[in-house]
């Protein structure tokens, strides 16, 4: 014991120093911002994902996150570093993304966050959202068997959501308004609330249809399910980052304008290349010149490289890419585009003008 | 120790002589030197995390204020004793999480007590097999985490219990999925057992399975420390008690009941205190099991008001107020049998 | 065999009560193991177990770094092997020394159909498998030949041996975090086992120390010492571990400048230990109190100083005193980072609520919480029994004065 006691200390404080500290961010490009240049200092970026949603951010059996919220981190990652897999994930739970983003803890929370006043105003959460990369509305699924079609047919019946979430606050108001008594289960986690549902502990869930369709798929019988045709709310799914640091809020901002600019403009991961070598070939072709950062410094406005537009899109593809392959039909999901077509479609995804 | 080395280890001899030791290793100085250090530390760990506290919450807009607690919290809970809808501001809501905790910890320290008094009495039964279960139990509980247990016997048990009439039925009480529901005095005074209207059980008590779940694996985890205690306990009493006792024809268990379990008392009851207090903090995870206590409020409130320090410094107040209020019961419980000795 | 009997009839059917007793017993038992076992065997499916044994093992730790962790365990069943052959080599001065006692055959034999039956139960790969009986094969040979050996090796490398635990723990840290030349595996990509134990075994460490300044700190006369110490105490073991990790989680990203607050994982990991530390110095402080006052003052008149006094008479037979509490601390730690699933890391049970969350193994409750019940049932176990031993190699009756 004796010599236990003395030879323990040194090690311990060893292992402590090598435990310490995180690296600190080291100097970036000419824009200002504290963010921008940790992120470029550390070389990865840090993003806040829900980790267990299929479509929206999930791990794969051999660890790798996919869906349509990790490759907004892939895009940022891509602009920022020419390389998507710069980036650490974060799985968190609805309660607690908002602190996370706050303490710095991560860079960027792309974790389908419905975007509402009080969590973009200095007075609420302070954060700062991007372009909505899904627009969505709180839904109910509830067992086909059930019999159940309406809101009213839950009078005081226990429903299954997720705490901390618009879902949870959405839900009491449309049943107070409706006057309908009710019972909330309420789970920390998107996990547990399902399972919750499927082992017959509730005769609802509710959640983003989005998310209730993609967790559909996700059951033994996914047709003994089905939800119901009332739509609840207005659920914008936002990319956000912290309000105090715009420059870095502009550099999220723009990566996903640029994948709809790229959808709009019929470029894609295959060609992509082609388009490039195409628009350095000819100089009449202005627009799509500055886009791709042939001409201009639109890159070194943001602080980015100025060719930050093709590594993104040769990383990730554009929208309609990353909505296909993740929620789309090329998914298990098999959601229709619905409002996020592209403006000309008459959808919702716009992009500002790059210029 | 070696005289060789202890005689290396013995400091240079006293100065001899007039010649006082310098004011530094003065034997009245020292010790207010270190605890001026001490004290400099502290107060300076102190002061530089406040410093950034108050600069990174000045910094996110979120500075100390209470305003938020008298808003609509805007969320239901699933149940409470305390009235509480979404209406009604988010002190109310803590409160009601307050009473759900309180109901959980009341439960688990009535049930964990009993079970834990029985498993550690059967430790000296005469019968092999039940000391061999007493003992299985204990060492099977105690060495997996709770936090399994009660995700185990949430998702894995209650939430495959059958529903409607295939539910476990026992005289005055009935097991579903829905909850479980016990025989009490409905409206009226009348005594009311569960009866089944329209495929959903009804009873004057029910208790929701969250809650159930919660407190089954509470009293079996605490249950199992405590009749560690226990045992512990009546092992202290000497072997000539027992003997005595039946060698006046008394039989076992009134010999455990009379004779042994009064004496245990005083070295049980501070191992009891003990365990009573982790039993109040292992109830916050019921988080886990979607029950609404105090702490799962807490957490909501946190998200929606983004409040993170104001809802701590709540929190910890409530459960630093619960220790002590369950140390000083048990403090008067422990006087009471002390006195009772003389 | 009659004397079996005899005891058997002695042990369960003494009284007509204690008969009526176990009979019911036998039969609820029976009627219980018999259900699960056929749950177990035939409606039980563990494929939810085999097809993710490496996601509960490491966490997403990169495939194509994990030779580290393979290097690692390698040197820590060498160490494990090559301690335990010398402690059989060199059996305390009033046993005689049995090279092979039951227990060590027995453990051997375990290990051994563990080694030949897991990695077939798991469906491991034949490579995989064939480095799981490499490990065994290593662990067993270094036994043997420590064993056979170890008493002619030189005392002055013998010395050493004991110095070989913290320096692979400090090589272990780096193997698996990266860092000296090595690629750098960022933490918030360890996870399962591997996470569970790590953060364990660093707040076990490091809440050692702690604990014992705390518990000094505590019995001191200087009354600042004493409050501080106190207020710690008090506070630390009045709260919920759970608003403790998130307040490391949330709140301690406020309490440090920008940016320099550590890693999710260390922040839960600093979290355990500050927490444990409160605990252990209770236990401590128990031992402390068991220390007869007149060895202190023996220790004095000798000559020696407060400090010499309290490391060489005091501390040694306090902490021998509160060893098994301290051990108790220590399991209950291991327990206790099951909690770090609750903030959204990846140990054990996190990973084991992502694979439920993946559509394949929906509804597998039953088999992936019965699995981690069984693993740490184990750990803890043998956290126990491994207490008992050094208990009994520590007790002064049996350690003869030298």
């Amino acid at each position: 014991m004796q010599r236990l006691a003395r030879c323990l200390p040194l090690p311990l404080l060893l292992a402590g120093l090598l435990a310490g500290c995180a690296p600190e961010g080291g100097s970036g490009s000419g824009v200002q911002s504290a963010k921008l240049s940790a992120v470029q200092g550390r070389g990865t970026l840090i993003c806040g994902v829900d980790g267990k949603l299929p479509g929206f951010s999930f791990v794969g059996p051999d660890g790798t996150y996919s869906g349509l919220d990790v490759d907004v981190c892939r895009a940022v990652a891509a602009a920022l570093f020419g390389d998507p897999n710069k980036v650490e994930y974060r799985d968190l739970n609805s309660s607690e993304r908002f602190a996370a983003l706050a303490s710095g803890e991560i860079d960027l929370l792309s974790r389908n966050t419905t975007m509402t006043l009080s969590r973009d105003s200095s007075g609420g959460n302070a954060l700062s959202f991007a372009p909505t990369v899904f627009y969505d509305g709180q839904g109910v699924m509830t067992p086909k068997a059930s019999g159940i079609t309406t809101l009213q047919g839950l009078a005081g019946k226990p429903i299954c959501v997720e705490s901390g979430t618009t879902t949870e606050l959405n839900l009491a108001d449309r049943m107070r308004e409706l006057n309908v008594p009710y019972t909330p289960l309420k789970f920390q986690t998107g996990d547990q609330t399902y399972a919750a549902y499927l082992g017959g502990r509730c005769v609802a869930v509710t959640s983003d249809r989005s998310q209730l369709a993609a967790k559909r798929t996700s059951f033994p019988q996914p047709d003994d399910h089905v939800l119901l045709p009332d739509v609840m709310s207005k659920e914008p799914l936002t990319p956000a980052t912290v309000n105090s640091d715009a420059p870095w809020a502009d550099v999220v901002r723009w990566t996903v304008n640029a994948l709809f600019q790229a959808e709009e403009l019929g470029l894609t991961k295959a060609n992509i290349a082609t388009k490039v070598a195409e628009a350095k070939a000819n100089p009449k072709l202005a627009d799509l010149r500055r886009f791709l950062g042939v001409e201009g410094d639109f890159g070194k406005q943001l602080g980015l490289p100025a060719d930050f537009v093709p590594k993104v899109i040769a990383a990730v593809g554009n929208y309609g890419e990353v909505f296909d392959r993740n929620v789309g039909p090329q998914s298990p999901l098999k959601l229709d585009r619905g409002s996020n077509k592209q403006w000309k479609d008459g959808g919702l995804i716009y992009s500002p003008p790059f210029r | 120790m070696p005289p060789s080395s202890s005689s290396k280890l013995s400091p240079p001899l006293p100065p001899t002589g007039d010649t006082p030791p310098p004011w530094w290793r003065d034997r009245r100085v020292v010790p207010w030197l270190v605890q001026a250090a001490v004290g400099l530390v502290v107060l300076l760990v102190i002061a530089f995390l406040l410093g950034n506290l108050v600069r990174n919450l000045s910094a996110a807009g979120l500075l100390l204020t209470w305003r938020w607690l008298s808003q609509p919290a805007g969320f239901d809970l699933a149940e409470s004793i305390v009235p509480f809808d979404a209406g009604m501001p988010y002190w109310r809501g803590l409160l009601a999480g307050l009473a759900n905790t309180l109901r959980a910890v009341v439960g688990g320290l009535v049930g964990a007590t009993v079970l834990g008094t029985l498993a550690g009495m059967a430790a000296f039964s005469s019968n092999g097999l039940l000391r061999g279960l007493a003992r299985v139990y204990v060492e099977v509980v105690r060495n997996i985490p709770l936090l399994l247990q009660l995700v185990f016997w949430y998702f894995v048990v209650f939430l495959t219990l059958p529903n409607g009439a295939a539910a476990f039925q026992l005289p005055g009480i009935v097991l579903a999925k829905s909850g479980l529901y016990v025989a009490g005095l409905a409206e009226g005074l009348r005594w009311q057992g569960p009866h089944l209207l329209n495929g959903v059980w009804q009873a004057p008590v029910r208790l929701s399975v969250e809650f159930a779940a919660l407190l089954t694996g509470l009293i079996i985890y605490s249950g199992a420390f405590i009749a560690e205690v226990v045992r512990g306990g009546i092992a202290a009493v000497p072997k000539g008690q027992w003997e005595a006792a039946s060698s006046l024809g008394l039989r076992w268990f009134t010999t455990l009941r009379r004779v042994v379990l009064p004496q245990a008392l005083r070295v049980i009851l501070p191992g009891l205190n003990t365990q009573y207090i982790s039993l109040a903090k292992n109830s916050s995870l019921a988080v886990a099991v979607g029950f609404s206590d105090l702490y799962s409020v807490a957490e909501t409130t946190l998200n929606q008001t983004g409040r993170a320090v104001e809802v701590y410094l709540i929190l910890l107040g409530v459960y630093l107020s619960l220790d002590l209020l369950i140390s000083a019961l048990m403090n008067g419980l422990n006087q009471l049998v002390q006195i009772r000795e003389r | 065999m009659n004397s079996l009997l005899r005891r058997l009839r002695h042990e369960l059917f003494a009284t007509p009560g204690d008969a009526v007793l176990s009979v019911a017993l036998l039969a609820l038992l029976t009627l219980a193991m018999g259900g699960l076992l056929r749950w177990a065997l035939v409606q039980a499916n563990w494929a939810v177990i085999q097809a993710n044994s490496t996601l509960f093992a490491v966490g997403r730790y990169p495939a194509e770094q994990q030779w580290r962790l393979w290097l690692l365990t390698s040197l820590l069943v060498g160490a494990a092997g090559l301690s335990w052959g010398l402690l059989r080599a060199h059996p305390r001065a009033d046993r005689q020394g049995l090279l092979w006692p039951r227990n060590d055959r027995v453990a051997v034999g375990l290990l051994a159909g563990l080694a030949v039956w897991l990695p077939w139960a798991l469906g491991l790969t034949g490579g995989i498998q064939a480095r799981w009986w490499g490990l065994a094969a290593l662990l067993i040979g270094l036994r043997w030949l420590a064993g056979r050996q170890g008493a002619s090796w030189p005392p002055r490398l013998l010395k050493l041996v004991p110095l070989v635990w913290p320096l692979l723990y400090l090589t272990g840290m780096v193997l698996i975090g990266g860092g000296l030349g090595v690629a750098k595996v960022s933490p918030s990509e360890w996870g399962g086992l591997l996470l569970t134990l790590l953060s364990a075994s660093f707040a076990i460490l490091l809440c050692f120390p702690l604990g014992v300044l705390l518990a000094l700190g505590r019995r001191s006369e200087l009354p600042l010492l004493r409050w501080a110490s106190v207020i710690y105490i008090e506070f630390i073991r009045g709260a919920p571990l759970i608003t403790l990790l998130f307040l490391g989680q949330n709140i301690f990203g406020f309490l440090l400048p920008n940016g320099l607050a550590p890693e999710r994982v260390w922040r839960a990991a600093w979290v355990l230990t500050f927490f444990a530390a409160a605990y252990l110095a209770e236990a401590v402080r128990s031992g402390l109190a068991a220390v007869p006052t007149g060895q202190v003052e023996a220790a004095r008149s000798l000559g020696l100083s407060q400090a010499r006094a309290l490391q060489h008479v005091v501390l040694p037979q306090a902490l021998r005193v509160a060893l098994p509490a301290m051990v108790g601390q220590f399991i209950s730690l291991l327990q206790d980072t099951t909690l770090l699933s609750l903030i959204g890391l990846l140990e054990l049970l996190g990973v084991a609520r992502t694979v439920m969350a993946n559509p394949e193994f929906l509804g597998k409750n039953a088999e992936v919480y019965l699995t981690l019940a069984v693993l740490f049932w184990c750990c803890c176990a043998a956290l126990g029994l491994g207490s008992r031993a050094l208990e009994r190699r520590l007790d002064p009756r049996t350690v003869p004065s030298r």
